[in-house]
C-alpha cells in the first residue's frame, strides 16, 4: 500500500514538470504579455516598466524564467500575480477551495442517483421506465453544461426560488458559522445540479449497461441456483461487480468534471480555480495561469489517485502491485 | 510484393458499409430524425446566404432587442399579397427596450424571392424569427451563419485529430519501441493534464485582431492538439493486438513491408473502431469551440458562432428580459444529441465488440 502510494506520487514529478514546461511555452507564444498594455499608458514611465520587467523577470530568457519559477515553487512560492498584486498562493487557496467543494458535490450528486437508477433500469430492462430514463440519460449527456448553467440562472430569475449566481450573498460576512454554510449550500445547489446531470446521465448508462452484462455471467447463474433471494444476486453479486469499471471510469472522468466546473463557474459567477484562471489568462498574468493550471493538474492527479485506491476498496481481484501501471 | 489471400480478412466481420438505403431501413426514428437534422445544420453552413433572410451584420438600429415573431396564415383572399405575414414590431417603450406588435400593419413575408428562402421587402422593416440582439441584428441570420464555424470545427477537428491518431496510433502499436514509449508518455501527460484548464491556457496564444478563417483553424488546430493522443493510445492497443494475429504474419512472411502491413491491413482492423469513435468526439469540438467562444476567447464579434451569441446571455439584465437570446443554445445542444444518438447507432452497427 505505501509502495504503491510513493510509486504514484513519485509518477507524478515527470507528469508536473512536462505539463508546467507545456503551459510556460504556451504563455511565452501569447502575443505581448502583462506589460504590454502599461506601456501603452503614456501616464506610465518608460523607467517604471523597466522596473517592473526587472522585478518580475520579465526581461529574462524563457529557459531561466522556468527555473526560476521552479526553483520557487518547491519553496511553496507560486510567485506573484501580476494584476492583482498579491502572491499566487494567497489568491489559489480559497479558489481551489470553492472548485473543489463544488467538483465533490457534483460528483456525489451524480453518484447517488446514477446507482439506484442504473440498477433499477437494468433490472427492468425494456420496460417502460427503461426506455424514458435511457432517452433522458441522452438528453442529460448531451445537453452542453454552460446551456444549462444559462437555463438555470434564467430559472432562478423567473422564480426567485435560487440566489443569481455568485459563491455567497452580500451579507455573509455578519454570518455565524452555520448561516455562512447553509448560504454557501444555497448558491452551491444549482451549480451542482448543472454540473451533475452530465456526469450522472454517462454514468447511468454506464452502470445499466454493465449490469446487463454481468446479470447474464456464470456465477450469476449459481447464485440463483444455490436459491439466493434476488435481492442478494443482485445487490452482493452483480453490483459489486459492476462497480468495478464505474470506479475507473469515474477516475476518468475528473478531468471533464473540473473543464466543466470552469464553464459552469464562469457563467454562474462562482469564485473558483476555472473564474480565476479564465481571468488570468485574459490579463496574461503568466504567474497566476501557471499557479492555476499547476493547482488543477495536481487536483486531477489526487483525484485520479484517490480513484484507484477506491478501485482496490470495491475489487479485491485488483492489488496495488498492479494499479495504476497499465 | 502482393498478397492476394489476405485483404478479404483484414476485416473483421461486422465492418461493412452497405447501401444508405438499406442503413436507413435498419435505423430507429431517433437516429433518422437525427440525420435529418444535421442534414439541415450543415445545409445551413453550406448555404448560409440562402437560408438568412438578411446579411447577419446588418444593424437595424430602430430595433434592438426585439422579441421574436408570431407567423401567420393569411386570409385566401390575400394570397396575391403574400401567403405569410407578421404584425412589425415597434418600440413603445426605448429605455426597457419593450416591443408591442402593430396589428394595424401586416408585414408580408417574400418565399423564395431574391435568393433567400425567406425574406421582407427591406431589412429596415424586418421579420424577426428569432429576435434581434443589442444591436438590432436579425438572430435566425446570425444562427445560421454561424453554423458554418460550429459545424465545421467538428468536422475539421476530427479529420486532423483522427488522421494523426490512426497514422501515429497504428504506427506505435505496430512498430514498438522509442516511438511507442515517446507517444504514450505524451498521451499520459494529456490525460493528466485538466484539458478544459490548457485549452484555456491555449487560447491566449491566438492574437485578437486575425480573421475569422484564421481564429477558426488555430482553434481547431489547438483543440486537435489536445485529443489527438488519447485516441492514438486506443488506436495502438488495438494495433498491438492485431500485430500477433495469423493474418499479419502470413503477410510478413510473403514479405510485406512494414508500411504496407501497415496502411492496408492494421488501418483497415481499427476503423470500424475509429468511425464510431470519430463521431462520438464530434461534440467535443463543437462544444469546446462553443466554450472558448463563450468566453471571448474563440470566434470574435462580428462573425458570429453560435457559442459566440450565447456570450450575450452572461449579462443577467440581458438574460432576464431578452430570454430569447438563448436560442443559439438550443442549435448547439440539437448538434450535439443528434451526433451522440447518429454515434451510438454506429457502434452498433460497425463495432459488435462494445454492443452493451
Amino acid at each position: 500500500m505505501v509502495r504503491f502510494l510513493v510509486r504514484r506520487l513519485l509518477n507524478m514529478i515527470p507528469l508536473l514538470l512536462g505539463i508546467t514546461l507545456l503551459s510556460f511555452l504556451v504563455m511565452s507564444l501569447a502575443p505581448g504579455d502583462f506589460l504590454s498594455t502599461l506601456k501603452m499608458n503614456p501616464q506610465i514611465s518608460p523607467l517604471v516598466i523597466k522596473q517592473m520587467e526587472a522585478e518580475f523577470g520579465l526581461n529574462q530568457p524563457l529557459m531561466v524564467r522556468y527555473f526560476r519559477w521552479l526553483w520557487s515553487v518547491l519553496h511553496l512560492d507560486l510567485g506573484f500575480s501580476l494584476a492583482y498584486h498579491v502572491k499566487v498562493t494567497s489568491l489559489i487557496g480559497s479558489r481551489a477551495f470553492n472548485t473543489v467543494i463544488l467538483s465533490a458535490s457534483a460528483m456525489l450528486f451524480s453518484w447517488v442517483l446514477a446507482i439506484p437508477i442504473g440498477i433499477v433500469v437494468a433490472v427492468n430492462q425494456d420496460s417502460v421506465w427503461d426506455r424514458i430514463l435511457s432517452f433522458l440519460a441522452f438528453f442529460g449527456m448531451s445537453v452542453p453544461n454552460f446551456f444549462l448553467a444559462f437555463l438555470m440562472m434564467y430559472f432562478a430569475l423567473q422564480t426567485g426560488w435560487f440566489p443569481i449566481g455568485g459563491t455567497y450573498s452580500v451579507d455573509y460576512a455578519t454570518l455565524d458559522f452555520w448561516g455562512r454554510v447553509a448560504d454557501r449550500t444555497n448558491h452551491l445547489i444549482l451549480p451542482v445540479f448543472v454540473l451533475g446531470v452530465a456526469g450522472m446521465a454517462g454514468l447511468m448508462r454506464l452502470m445499466r449497461s454493465q449490469i446487463l452484462e454481468i446479470k447474464n455471467s456464470d456465477f450469476v447463474r449459481t447464485a440463483r441456483a444455490k436459491g439466493l433471494s434476488e435481492r442478494v444476486v443482485i445487490y452482493k453479486h452483480v453490483l459489486r461487480n459492476a462497480l468495478n469499471p464505474f470506479v475507473t471510469m469515474a477516475g476518468y472522468s475528473l478531468g471533464d468534471l473540473l473543464g466543466g466546473a470552469a464553464l459552469v463557474e464562469a457563467v454562474m459567477n462562482l469564485q473558483g480555480l476555472g473564474l480565476l484562471l479564465l481571468d488570468a489568462v485574459r490579463a496574461l498574468d503568466i504567474y497566476l495561469v501557471m499557479g492555476s493550471v499547476l493547482m488543477g493538474t495536481v487536483l486531477l492527479l489526487l483525484g485520479n489517485l484517490l480513484a484507484d485506491v477506491a478501485l482496490v476498496a470495491v475489487d479485491p481481484r485488483v492489488d496495488f502491485s498492479s494499479a495504476g501501471s497499465q | 510484393m502482393n498478397a492476394p489471400a489476405t485483404p478479404a480478412l483484414a476485416f473483421p466481420e461486422g465492418v461493412r458499409f452497405p447501401a444508405l438505403r438499406r442503413e436507413w431501413r435498419y435505423a430507429s426514428w431517433v437516429v433518422r430524425l437525427s440525420a435529418l437534422c444535421l442534414l439541415f445544420f450543415y445545409a445551413l453552413a453550406v448555404v448560409s446566404p440562402f437560408f438568412a433572410p438578411y446579411d447577419p451584420t446588418f444593424q437595424n438600429r430602430t430595433m434592438p432587442d426585439c422579441p421574436p415573431m408570431g407567423l401567420h396564415v393569411a386570409a385566401p383572399g390575400e394570397w396575391s399579397q403574400g401567403f405569410l405575414f407578421a404584425y412589425p414590431m415597434r418600440m413603445i417603450d426605448p429605455i426597457e427596450r419593450h416591443f408591442a406588435p402593430d396589428l394595424s400593419r401586416r408585414l408580408y413575408i417574400r418565399i423564395l424571392s431574391r435568393g433567400h428562402l425567406f425574406t421582407t421587402d427591406s431589412p429596415r422593416d424586418p421579420f424577426y424569427l428569432m429576435g434581434s440582439d443589442a444591436l438590432g441584428r436579425d438572430l435566425f441570420s446570425r444562427i445560421v451563419y454561424g453554423a458554418r464555424v460550429s459545424m465545421f470545427v467538428g468536422l475539421i477537428g476530427v479529420a486532423i485529430s483522427f488522421s494523426l491518431g490512426i497514422t501515429v496510433g497504428a504506427l506505435s502499436g505496430y512498430v514498438g519501441g522509442l516511438v511507442d514509449n515517446l507517444i504514450m508518455r505524451w498521451s499520459e501527460i494529456e490525460m493528466s493534464l485538466p484539458s478544459f484548464y490548457f485549452l484555456l491556457a491555449l487560447a491566449a496564444i491566438i492574437p485578437p485582431g486575425l480573421s475569422t478563417v484564421i481564429t477558426f483553424f488555430l482553434i481547431v488546430a489547438i483543440m486537435s492538439f489536445i485529443s489527438w493522443a488519447g485516441f492514438a493510445r486506443i488506436i495502438r492497443g488495438m494495433a498491438a493486438s492485431v500485430r500477433g494475429l495469423p493474418y499479419v504474419q502470413a503477410v510478413q512472411a510473403l514479405g510485406g513491408s512494414r508500411w504496407r502491413i501497415i496502411r492496408r491491413h492494421i488501418i483497415p482492423s481499427v476503423m470500424g473502431y475509429a468511425i464510431v469513435a470519430a463521431t462520438l468526439s464530434i461534440p467535443g469540438f463543437i462544444l469546446g469551440e462553443s466554450a472558448l467562444s463563450l468566453l471571448g476567447l474563440g470566434i470574435q464579434e462580428p462573425a458570429s458562432s453560435w457559442g459566440n451569441l450565447l456570450a450575450a446571455a452572461e449579462d443577467v439584465q440581458n438574460l432576464r428580459h431578452y430570454p430569447w437570446i438563448l436560442i443559439p443554445g438550443i442549435f448547439i445542444f440539437l448538434a450535439v444529441m443528434s451526433f451522440n444518438f447518429l454515434g451510438d447507432h454506429l457502434r452498433d452497427r460497425l463495432d459488435p465488440s462494445n454492443a452493451g
